[in-house]
């Protein structure tokens, strides 16, 4: 009996510690050390639980831990900065999995309560569609997969189809989970679901999946909680499960659509807006927007998913910098759903050791918008694309977006005419105060960086 | 435990985590994402739980399987978390 008070009260301990840990992660200077409390708590939770009476065997679990840890050690070192959407994508399938797993394991040994069943099947379908979601996810991102959305005619007849199957293999399951066929089935078709519902969703719009997904990772570890009658596991699990609703909800707003929007209509497949922008595009080169930029006192970056895929972070830097020197202020300007997961951007730009307080949100920006000589997009495009103000039939039309076109001037560094992932004509492109500068980003700042060294 | 206790629990759960992350700034989306991906990691505690009980052969293989991956998002997570964090920087500290 006392050490399951023990337990109990590592749990409690652990939990004030998640929770106090997730509190300090809201501000930039305590972040840091609420995630060395948040993990003291995970290490409290997994220690108690292994002191405790239930546990006789420790081969196995000594083999998992140092297994998972060695490749979790690996993976976190190694990766590229610019790969993050990736990493948290496959550590949040991971944790699907293993959700999954535990729902498995633990039908062999409880003792078939109704209750029970249901929330080990509720585990079984939460952490397999967030195990291959997130894998097809990090397909996506990787562009193993193609990024735009795959959409095939009957699509919604299908996935209404696969939900009937699955509520129905779900109730037979739990009717009889002595039956190992319905279990697999239901295996099966959680897999298939997380499948479908990510490949209809475009690569623009991963900032919404990847929270909506971290969120289930979440909901599986709670219902796992409840299949083994795990309090630590239903409070961690269910934290998770708000903190991603709420990142998925805030992602939403950027965009301006509702979930069901974003999760269903295959945006930016076949979008043909029936407005098509014409005018003069006005091309520039780098030497000539060096003299724009040695003359301008307050200049505004706005990067965008361009820049990771140039890993143009640093030569950004030096830029600003650069700039800096030269007596003018230089800000940036990120929008919420920039790159391929919330906060994408900043991430790369702290990587590059640019300061926090320089990158500024959205409402910040645009009401100074008048104020700024140049603006620097730098591989964004929907985000500042003014038709979503203005063209009432385009298919972005009503999202906020960075009001680039207010500035008095206008760089757009890009690779061509080609459009935004989107797939939306930009008339951003052809305004009056416009500059377009062709050409890969880093290499476009790098000769503007050698004029001013020279 | 009966199973009202453990909904009530959930429900002040949620709530709670509705009220801490609502707040975050868009700076840090990404080092919350994964550091609370970290968190839904805690279901490496049941894993650890089926692996080693000592029960059936089946739970023990499932579970040993379930350690693997849960630890890998566990320590992969805090550790990415960590170092994503480390790179940020207040104006007057960032410096060459």
């Amino acid at each position: 009996m006392n050490t399951l008070v023990l337990i109990n009260l590592g749990y409690i301990a652990a939990a004030v510690l998640f929770i106090v840990g997730l509190k300090m992660l809201s501000s930039p200077a305590t972040a840091r050390r609420g995630n060395i409390l948040s993990s003291l708590g995970m290490l409290v939770a997994v220690v108690v639980t292994l002191l405790g009476e239930g546990i006789v065997e420790y081969q196995w679990v000594v083999v998992g831990l140092v297994t998972g840890g060695g490749i979790g050690v690996l993976a976190a070192r190694l990766v590229a900065m610019t790969a993050m959407p990736e990493l948290v994508a496959l550590f949040n399938g991971f944790g699907g999995l293993a959700s999954l797993l535990v729902g498995c394991a633990a039908l062999f040994s409880s003792g078939g309560e109704t209750f029970t069943i249901v929330t080990i099947a509720l585990a079984i379908l939460i952490g397999g569609l967030t195990f291959t979601g997130s894998i097809v996810a990090w397909g996506k991102l990787n562009e193993i997969i193609t990024g735009r959305p795959i959409l095939f005619s009957g699509q919604r007849a299908v996935n209404a189809l696969l939900f009937l199957v699955i509520g129905a293999a779900t109730v037979m399951f739990c009717l009889d989970p002595s039956n190992t066929t319905y279990l697999y089935v239901v295996i099966g078709l959680s897999f298939l679901l997380g499948v479908m519902v990510v490949i209809p969703i475009g690569g623009a719009d991963m900032p919404v999946v990847i929270s909506l997904l971290n969120s289930y990772s979440g909901l599986a570890a709670c219902a796992a909680g409840f299949a083994i009658n795990n309090i630590i596991l239903i409070v961690a699990g269910s934290l998770v499960g708000a903190s991603g609703i709420i990142l998925t909800k805030i992602m939403c707003k950027a965009m301006n659509r509702s979930l069901v929007n974003v999760l269903f209509s295959g945006f930016g497949a076949a979008t043909t807006s029936a407005t098509t922008f014409e005018g003069e595009v006005k091309p520039m080169t780098p030497e000539d927007a060096y003299y724009v930029l040695e003359a301008a006192s307050n200049v505004v970056i706005v990067p965008g998913y361009g820049m990771a895929v140039a890993q143009a972070q640093h030569v950004v830097k030096e830029l600003q910098e650069l700039l800096e020197g030269n007596g003018a202020e230089v800000v940036y300007a990120v929008h919420p759903v920039a790159g391929r997961m919330p906060g994408h951007m900043n991430v790369l730009l702290a990587e590059a050791d640019v300061p926090y307080d320089l990158l500024l949100e959205m409402d910040t920006v645009n009401p100074r918008m008048e104020t700024f000589d140049v603006a620097i997009v730098l591989g964004a495009n929907d985000v500042v694309n003014p038709a979503a103000r203005e063209v009432k039939d385009s298919p972005i039309y009503g999202m906020p977006i960075i009001n680039v076109d207010f500035a008095r001037t206008v760089f757009v560094l890009k690779r061509s005419m080609a459009s935004g992932f989107a797939g939306i004509d930009n008339p951003l492109f052809f305004r009056e105060n416009t500059r377009m500068i062709f050409g890969d980003g880093k290499e476009t700042i790098s000769r503007i960086i050698r004029e001013f060294s020279n | 435990m009966d199973a009202v206790f453990l909904t009530f629990i959930l429900m002040l759960a949620v709530l709670l985590g509705f009220e801490l992350i609502s707040k975050v700034p868009a700076t840090l989306h990404t080092p919350l994402m994964s550091g609370s991906n970290a968190i839904s990691g805690i279901t490496l505690v049941g894993a650890v739980t089926s692996a080693g009980s000592g029960g059936a052969e089946m739970a023990t293989l499932l579970g040993t399987f379930a350690v693997v991956f849960a630890t890998i998002n566990v320590i992969g997570g805090y550790l990415v978390t960590n170092r994503m964090l480390g790179m940020f920087k207040k104006k007057e500290s960032a410096g060459k």
